[in-house]
């Protein structure tokens, strides 16, 4: 796939070791990636996919081990290169649809897209609820207002969590090609998933096996 | 900025929001202390500035809790905490500070008039009741959410908030009473209380949201 676009951002895990609540979950995760390189981490329930996500997001410190990221100015906050959708949808419930995208388009830092969150919402196929609260929509189109967040800035590097949770299969595909379009732009994704989220070959694969963490893992043991 | 303190208004004032509950929480005290003291019409003028001040106090605790509680259950706490280092961290909860006490503590300033008719108390008092809460009740949204902050993770954390916040609070209700009898007074100063209850208000509004800011930065979830 040709690249080109304005996304020049690289991202190293270097050793990773997390753990949830004292109970260890992975050891010794590394990978790197260029531009236009897409990682779906998978792994059984309660692996540490979420974990790991929040980890290279900046939202978990990790037990050791060290997450770079490169290639975006030097004092830009990680908010400012990297989107990460969760769980949950950083949406608020009582404000509609507008306003919660015209929200986070005006709080987050860096440039908008073209069109604004406007064309982001078009594209997700919800023009007709913009005016709706955000509680009153369907388990779905609540994703889709979240990925539209994505769309309305765009950034560098997608950790996305489980993307497709609730989409139906025309949306998962549309979000397929969304995720097709921003590694064509030279951006990175990395999902947590259960499911294929595109249909090219370019995806590596990192798989999280529970079974290769055995003992505790001491935070002075694996100090450099 | 001015995006965040618009939206933490609109959440205030939609359903669910509390602006409101705290004004009627001000109401209930203010309106059960006359059936308390009995009909000492002297003794109600009296401790009315006190009245309103506890009364003030309490309901801007209302609320406080869910601060940061709200935005952590539905996401947007990864956001805030992603969008920028401690210190663009601690003005962003300077700002929801500011817009809680706009939806919160302002109308509680604005019922004073009224509410101290109830108290038997003269125009003076309530004067100088109005400003010595709007200059004090900022502090106790400043300091709130310090506690808010701490307790981010606890499902029942509005207690532990309160129990945090009354003790550091209580330099705001010292001064803040006595400017309100300073000002009514020809005796006590009243100058060198409200200038202390300013330098309070300002004090936490550094070290507050700082404070708060560093506590979120510091959650590991």
């Amino acid at each position: 796939m040709a690249i080109s676009g304005p996304f020049n951002a690289h991202i190293e895990a270097e050793r990773l070791h997390g753990s949830r609540g004292g109970f260890p979950l992975f050891a010794d995760v590394s990978f790197s990636l260029k531009p236009g390189a897409a990682l779906r981490v998978t792994g059984p329930n309660g692996s540490g996919k979420s974990t790991l996500l929040r980890m290279l997001a900046g939202l978990i410190r990790p037990d050791a081990g060290k997450v770079t990221i490169t290639g975006h100015a030097p004092d830009a906050a990680p908010g400012e290169t990297i989107h990460y959708l969760g769980h949950l949808n950083a949406m608020k419930p009582q404000l509609t649809v507008a306003e919660n995208l015209d929200f986070w388009l005006r709080f987050s830092g860096g440039a908008a897209a073209e069109g604004g969150w406007e064309d982001a919402l078009r594209r997700v196929g919800l023009s007709r609820v913009r005016d709706l609260a955000f509680a009153d929509l369907s388990a779905g189109q609540k994703r889709r207002v979240a990925i539209a967040r994505l769309l309305a800035t765009p950034r560098a590097i997608w950790l996305v969590d489980e993307p497709t949770a609730g989409l139906d299969a025309a949306s998962t595909v549309l979000f397929e090609t969304l995720i097709a379009e921003q590694l064509a732009q030279g951006g990175i994704v990395i999902g947590a998933t259960h499911v294929p989220l595109g249909r090219d070959e370019g995806w590596q694969t990192l798989a999280i096996d529970p079974a290769t963490v055995r003992e505790p893992v001491a935070r002075e043991a694996l100090a450099p | 900025m001015r995006a965040l303190f618009l939206r933490e208004i609109r959440l205030g004032l939609r359903a669910g929001g509390g602006a409101l509950i705290a004004v009627l929480f001000f109401l209930s005290v203010v309106a059960m202390t006359p059936f308390a003291i009995g009909p000492d019409m002297k003794l109600l003028a009296r401790i009315g500035p006190a009245i309103l001040w506890i009364g003030a106090l309490l309901a801007s605790l209302l609320g406080l809790e869910r601060l940061f509680q709200a935005e952590r259950e539905d996401g947007s706490l990864d956001e805030l905490r992603l969008s920028g280092d401690v210190a663009q961290l601690a003005f962003a909860v300077f700002i929801k500070c500011l817009a809680h006490w706009t939806v919160t503590g302002l109308p509680l300033v604005l019922c004073v008039p009224l509410f101290g008719l109830f108290l038997n108390m003269e125009p003076l008092a309530i004067g100088a009741s109005m400003l010595t809460l709007a200059v004090g009740t900022p502090a106790i949204a400043f300091i709130g959410a310090v506690g808010a902050a701490a307790g981010v993770t606890l499902a029942r954390g509005g207690l532990l908030v309160a129990v945090i916040v009354l003790p550091v609070v209580v330099p705001t209700l010292i001064f803040g009473i006595a400017a309100t009898t300073g000002a009514i007074d020809p005796v006590t100063p009243f100058l060198a209380p409200f200038l202390f209850l300013a330098a309070i208000t300002l004090f936490f509004a550094v070290i507050g949201p700082l404070a708060s800011a560093f506590f979120l930065k510091a959650l590991d979830e």
